[in-house]
C-alpha cells in the first residue's frame, strides 16, 4: 500500500515536470512568434491550452488573454525603441479594436461561431497566399 | 481619408478578436494590403493596438473567474524570453522577407484552423 502511493508520487511527479516542460517549449514557441510575427500568440496559446493542456475552452480563452497581454507590451516596446511605430496610425486603429472588439463580444452569442470561423480561415488563407505569392 | 480606413481596419480585427478568434493575425495583413503599411510597422500597430481592448476583456473574464494565474505564469515566463528573441531577430529581417514569412505563418495557421474546424469543434455551451 505505502509502496503504491510512493509509486504514484513518483508519478505524479513525473507528470508535473512533463507539464512543466510543455509549458516552457510552449511558452518560448508562442512568445518567438508573438514577438517575431507581431501577432498571432493568441492563436496558438488558445490551442494549448485547450489541446495540450487540457484545459476548458472559456478558460483558456482568458488566460491565453493574460498570457498575450504583457509580451505584446514587452515586443512592442522592442517595436517603438527600433523606430517601426508611427502613432498618428496606430491610434486610429486602436480605436477601432476597441469598437470591434466590443461589437464582437456582443455579437458572439448571437451568430453562428462556426459561421465565422469559416469566414475567418479562407480569409486567413487567401491572405497568406496573397503574401507569399505577391500579384499586382 | 487613411484614417477612416486605419479605424475599419482596427473594427475588423477587432471585431473577430472579440468572438475569440485571432483578430491581430487578420489586421496585420488588412494594413498590409490594403492600406500599403510597411510588414514592420503593421506588426507594431498589432501589438500595441490590441493592448488597451486585452485590458478590458482581461478584467471582466478575471471578474467570471476563467483566468487561471497559476496555468499560465510559467508559459508567461518563457514566452517573455521568446517574445524578446522574436522581436529582436526582426531587426536584420527586410519588410518584404518577412511578410512572406508572415504569409506562410498565416497559411499554417489556417491549416490548423481547417482541421480544428473539421475534427475538433465542439458547439459552444451558452456561457455567462
Amino acid at each position: 500500500m505505502a509502496n503504491k502511493i510512493a509509486n504514484n508520487k513518483g508519478m505524479n511527479k513525473k507528470k508535473n515536470r512533463l507539464n512543466l516542460l510543455l509549458k516552457i517549449i510552449g511558452g518560448l514557441f508562442i512568445g518567438f512568434c508573438n514577438g517575431f510575427f507581431g501577432g498571432g500568440g493568441g492563436m496558438l496559446a488558445v490551442p494549448f491550452m485547450l489541446y495540450v493542456l487540457k484545459e476548458e475552452e472559456k478558460i483558456s480563452h482568458a488566460t491565453a488573454i493574460f498570457i498575450i497581454l504583457p509580451l505584446s507590451v514587452i515586443s512592442g516596446t522592442i517595436y517603438i525603441l527600433n523606430g517601426e511605430l508611427v502613432f498618428s496610425k496606430l491610434l486610429p486603429v486602436m480605436l477601432g479594436i476597441i469598437v470591434g472588439g466590443s461589437l464582437g463580444a456582443l455579437f458572439l452569442n448571437k451568430i453562428k461561431g462556426k459561421t465565422v470561423a469559416i469566414i475567418f480561415t479562407i480569409l486567413m488563407i487567401v491572405a497568406g497566399i496573397r503574401l507569399v505569392i505577391p500579384w499586382k | 481619408m487613411e484614417i477612416i480606413f486605419l479605424i475599419i481596419a482596427g473594427v475588423l480585427g477587432g471585431f473577430f478578436a472579440g468572438m475569440g478568434m485571432g483578430g491581430g493575425t487578420l489586421l496585420i495583413p488588412i494594413l498590409t494590403i490594403f492600406l500599403g503599411i510597411t510588414q514592420k510597422l503593421a506588426q507594431g500597430i498589432n501589438l500595441i493596438s490590441f493592448i488597451p481592448m486585452a485590458i478590458i476583456a482581461l478584467y471582466i473574464h478575471n471578474k467570471n473567474h476563467f483566468v487561471h494565474f497559476k496555468v499560465a505564469l510559467p508559459i508567461m515566463f518563457f514566452g517573455i524570453i521568446g517574445s524578446l528573441t522574436g522581436a529582436y531577430f526582426i531587426k536584420d529581417i527586410n519588410n518584404q522577407t518577412l511578410s512572406r514569412w508572415f504569409g506562410v505563418f498565416l497559411i499554417l495557421l489556417g491549416i490548423f484552423s481547417i482541421v480544428k474546424l473539421l475534427f475538433l469543434y465542439k458547439k459552444p455551451k451558452k456561457q455567462y
